[in-house]
């Protein structure tokens, strides 16, 4: 969903505590701060035309921040929900990268895999491969993922049920969120090789394209700007 | 919006974290590493940042968005959490519309 800080990473907790109970506490820690962002989503997903049902099924069912926000965020821009579709799933595609690096310490059974799969997120992710054993991985991966799940859609729900009462959008500068949260997803993304270029030729395809072309499609079009820095890459080796 | 729109996203979003899954062990992670499918998202992001700041429906509108967004990069690298980068986003536009200055 959006990636976070780690605490049991570095460890900083003096000792006190038993690690599997640092790792409950940090997965709630990381549920609620998603479950508190989750209500932005809720009004903004309201705002943007969707019903509270389809607001919550949206949470329930996706359950992937990021491609929620922006497939809302398309549609609220006025762009086709086929237009919205390329990008949200684009965003959506990282978890399948996440699944492939978890899937050996993660229960066999396919019930189980079956479930955990609706998990795969940024955070349960990120605690996961910030544990030191197999066991406590496992664990890691559990506990945040059914945290964020919980937390996420009773904050989605909240945010959906307060967004029908709440006037103008624009005046509660709601509008303004969405560009502030995209900005917040792509910052960590800028110290990778070639990803400063590829921010500025997609930006720059997207003012060109804005006055010239429907809704949605500076958005799709501006994948285009990663193709120098993927080329370089794979000449490299 | 469409049931069907919601269910599909859904249905596409869970099954890319299913394959995730099917693939392991036929896949070597650093092959899917070298994919760069990080790098991909990248300009995907920055062009959602200037249709959602700029767009007026098929033109390019500067409004209270604009200032917003730029409160929302000092704080991103201040390090500020997530949850304060929106709130500040969200309350300086509506501050300066409050004020009828943008």
């Amino acid at each position: 969903m959006f990636a976070v800080a780690c605490p049991s990473g570095s460890a900083i907790m003096p000792g006190r505590m038993s690690a599997p109970d640092r790792i409950v506490r940090d997965a709630a820690s990381i549920g609620l701060a998603t479950g508190v962002y989750a209500v932005s989503f809720g009004v903004l997903a309201v705002a943007a035309g969707l019903s509270v049902a389809q607001t919550c099924a949206l949470s329930l069912l996706t359950f992937t921040g990021a491609s929620q926000f922006t497939f809302v965020s398309v549609v609220a821009a006025g762009g086709s929900v086929a237009s919205a579709f390329p990008p949200a799933l684009l965003l959506a595609a990282r978890n399948g990268i996440y699944a492939l690096s978890l899937k050996q310490v993660l229960p066999r059974s396919r019930v189980r895999q079956a479930l955990d799969a609706q998990l795969v997120i940024d955070e349960s992710t990120a605690m996961a491969h910030a544990q030191p054993t197999p066991e406590r991985k496992r664990r890691a991966f559990l506990a945040t993922g059914v945290s964020v799940f919980v937390l996420w859609n009773l904050g989605t729900l909240i945010g959906a049920a307060a967004g029908e009462g709440l006037g103008d959008p624009k005046d509660l500068g709601l509008d303004a969120i969405f560009p502030a949260v995209f900005l917040a997803l792509l910052a960590p993304q800028l110290r990778r090789d070639g990803a400063v270029g590829a921010a500025i030729g997609g930006a720059a395809l997207a003012v060109v394209l804005l006055p010239l072309t429907p809704a949605g499609v500076p958005v799709m079009v501006a994948v285009l700007a990663a193709i120098p820095a993927l080329a370089s890459r794979r000449a490299r080796g | 919006m469409s049931w069907g729109a919601i269910l599909a996203l859904s249905a596409a979003a869970y099954a890319l974290k299913l394959a995730g899954f099917a693939l392991a062990g036929r896949v070597d992670p650093r092959a899917a590493e070298r994919w760069s499918l990080e790098l991909v998202v990248v300009p995907v992001l920055a062009a959602l940042i200037i249709v959602q700041t700029l767009d007026g429906g098929e033109r390019i509108v500067v409004d209270a968005r604009l200032p917003a967004l730029a409160v929302a990069a000092v704080l991103v690298w201040r390090r500020a959490p997530l949850l304060v980068v929106v709130l500040a986003a969200g309350g300086t536009a509506a501050g300066l519309r409050l004020l009828g200055a943008a």
